[in-house]
């Protein structure tokens, strides 16, 4: 029966071609989609992890309180020795101290006077033990002039500022700015190199300095902002558990010093932004089912109509309703499996081009305040290759149970006299 | 062997508050191996007669039973069982499914009844070998003539050698060379197989070829003889 269905099937193309047509195009969008918000949510997860927030991030509560402001002089004191504690107690993250400060980015003259200046914001890494923070921060691919850092004292700028202030490389400039005590604070760099991180709230001021001189800089021996962990791949159920075990330990409410850790997905707005891409991606396919299942119902009825003739014969040749009712339905499944894998093939295609060659999205982030990639790729993943299966065969048997009952409703006389007709 | 027992019959039709009656108090008896012919003008009820006795339609009252299945009692998927396994229907209009070819045509009635592929080969091929088609196996409807679609219309009906075959108008499509082609198949069946016909027709080349005339006349038998010695 299921061979005598498919040639059908095959042969009519009424009954198969536009179906098919219909249910490709959207299981089509749906794999796109799928895999664009995916690309989108890596990229945030990813460029969010890279540049802010690490998988987890160590801080005390006194600066978790005030975040935003990223108040170094409540950051942590003995780093040294609590990366040596966290790498024993958590072997499989890698562990990173970070300072980010504010300042005042001043280019003098030949005579010592100020040409022009602006406010920067600094990323304190660890520049020279190994090339984690470097491969981290891409910064070998976002220099755009000039090197990297090979000294202390040297400093990498944005290319945008640098432009703004005409710093040229090796430059000498001073940052101004406070001590982790308050006092005053200026330091000479010379610019080693320019970078462009294609992340729009990083290119419009950021500088990148080796820790150690930002430590003398801002008088911060042995301290940090933050402590950054990174697993080899993220896994958000990991982060969650390996920060519920460290604040069990050292999570103390009464003591503002205390040490917190924070997993990627409760920083900021990330479980918000999370959950509305899941939530979004939820109300596609439901929407796609819907409406591809209003379309494919109107599709059986004209067919039903058409089919008439058929129906009439087949319950004359001594088939039930129920067998027909279900046959029906088995051949919109076949159309639908055949439909969703023409349609997943060619949205994989779509989303393997969007992967490599992404979107350029520059001239809508100007004056984005969340680090975001400037260029946008789809990601595709083992789930876009069966993503489509859902909405493709769903809506082609709904459509096939809606406009089936028309064969219920009629008693096989009348089913037959039409047949006459 | 009584195959059909028919017993103070009437069929109705609501229209509107009142309804029209379509048969009226029909006595009759089909016994096995019958060539009959219903005749009457059109609208004198020949369809709905062959719709009850193929259990397609119940009546309204009275009693039909149809090889031994009182057709009024039988659920859905009785009468579709009935129909599958012992009887077959020709149609008027020949009513092929058009996508298929003339092999899956009348292959079909025997996927339904769950047959082997090796038995519906040989059963199919018997089937076009009776009604002179094994050359056109491959054919679809579409590229038959009118007459080659009616023998296939025929394979099909007979290719499960059921007991009874109701054929409703089979030769009004058709020329006069055509139909007496089609009646002496259908004539070859019954003595040979011994198969029941029983046809509706108001088709005078048709009646030449009857065993019995049942007529009908505004839904009531107005006449019922047997004719050629049969």
């Amino acid at each position: 029966m299921l061979k005598f269905l498919a040639i059908g099937v095959l042969r009519d193309r009424s009954r198969s071609f536009f179906p098919i047509l219909i249910i490709s195009a959207g299981v089509m969008l749906t794999v796109l989609f799928y895999s664009w918000i995916n690309g989108y949510t890596i990229m945030l997860i990813e460029e969010n992890a890279r540049f802010e927030t690490g998988h987890v991030k160590i801080i005390t509560r006194a600066y978790n309180d005030m975040i935003d402001q990223k108040p170094f002089d409540l950051g942590l004191m003995n780093v040294s020795e609590k990366i040596r504690t966290l790498s024993n107690e958590y072997p499989q993250m890698h562990w990173q101290p970070r300072i980010y400060f504010g300042g005042l980015l001043d280019l003098p003259d030949e005579t010592g006077e100020t040409l022009s200046q602006g406010e920067v914001f600094g990323f304190g890494v660890d520049l020279f033990s190994d090339s984690f923070e470097q491969d981290l921060l891409n910064l070998k691919e976002a220099i755009s002039n000039g090197n990297l850092p090979t000294k202390q004292g040297e400093i990498l700028i944005s290319q945008e500022i640098a432009e703004k202030l005409g710093v040229n490389i090796n430059d000498k400039i001073t940052i101004i700015g406070s001590t982790m005590y308050g006092s005053m604070a200026m330091h000479n760099f010379t610019v080693a190199g320019m970078v462009r991180f294609g992340v729009q709230a990083m290119d419009r001021g950021a500088v990148v300095v080796d820790i150690s001189d930002v430590r003398t800089f801002l008088d911060m021996e042995d301290s940090a902002s933050e402590i950054l962990g990174f697993l080899p791949v993220y896994d958000e159920e990991t982060t969650l558990k390996i920060a519920a075990s460290f604040n069990e330990i050292y999570n103390d409410e009464t003591d503002e010093f205390s040490e917190v850790m924070l997993p990627l997905k409760k920083q900021g707005q990330m479980e918000f932004l999370l959950k509305t891409l899941d939530e979004r991606m939820g109300m596609f396919i439901f929407i796609f089912i819907f409406v591809m299942s209003l379309v494919l119902w109107n599709s059986g009825l004209m067919n039903g109509i058409r089919r008439y003739g058929e129906i009439g014969v087949r319950l004359a040749i001594g088939e039930s309703k129920g067998h027909i009712y279900r046959s029906l339905i088995l051949e919109s499944f076949l159309v639908g499996i055949v439909a969703t894998i023409i349609g997943t093939a060619i949205g994989l295609g779509f989303s393997y081009f969007l992967q490599y060659n992404g979107i350029d999205i520059s001239s809508m982030m100007k004056d984005a305040k969340v680090i975001m990639s400037s260029t946008m790729r789809a990601q595709v993943t083992p789930a876009s290759y069966y993503i489509g299966f859902i909405p493709g065969v769903i809506a082609s048997v709904i459509g096939a149970l809606f406009s089936g009952i028309g064969i219920y409703k009629r008693n096989t006389a009348q089913l037959f006299k039409e047949l006459e007709t | 062997m009584v195959l059909i027992k028919i017993n103070e019959m009437f069929k109705s039709y609501p229209i509107g508050k009142g309804k029209f009656t379509a048969l009226k108090n029909i006595d009759l008896k089909f016994e096995k191996g019958e060539f009959t012919g219903i005749v009457g003008p059109s609208g004198s009820g020949k369809t709905t007669l062959l719709n009850i006795i193929g259990s397609l339609d119940v009546q309204t009252e009275g009693k039909v039973e149809v090889m031994g299945n009182e057709v009024k009692s039988l659920s859905a998927k009785q009468s579709s069982r009935l129909r599958s396994e012992h009887i077959g229907f020709i149609f008027q209009t020949y009513n092929l499914l058009p996508v298929y070819t003339v092999y899956e045509n009348v292959e079909f009635p025997l996927i339904l009844l769950g047959m082997s592929a090796v038995e519906r080969k040989k059963a199919v091929s018997d089937a076009l070998k009776w009604v002179g088609l094994t050359d056109k196996i491959k054919s679809r409807p579409a590229q038959l003539s009118g007459g080659e679609c009616q023998r296939v219309a025929i394979a099909r009906a007979i290719v499960k050698k059921p007991s009874l075959v109701l054929a409703d108008e089979p030769t009004a499509n058709l020329d006069a060379e055509n139909s007496h082609h089609i009646l002496k198949t259908m004539k070859k069946l019954n003595e040979e197989l011994g198969t029941t016909f029983i046809f509706s027709t108001h088709d005078a080349k048709v009646i030449s070829y009857l065993k019995r005339k049942i007529t009908l006349v505004d839904g009531k038998v107005a006449n019922d003889e047997i004719i050629n010695g049969g």
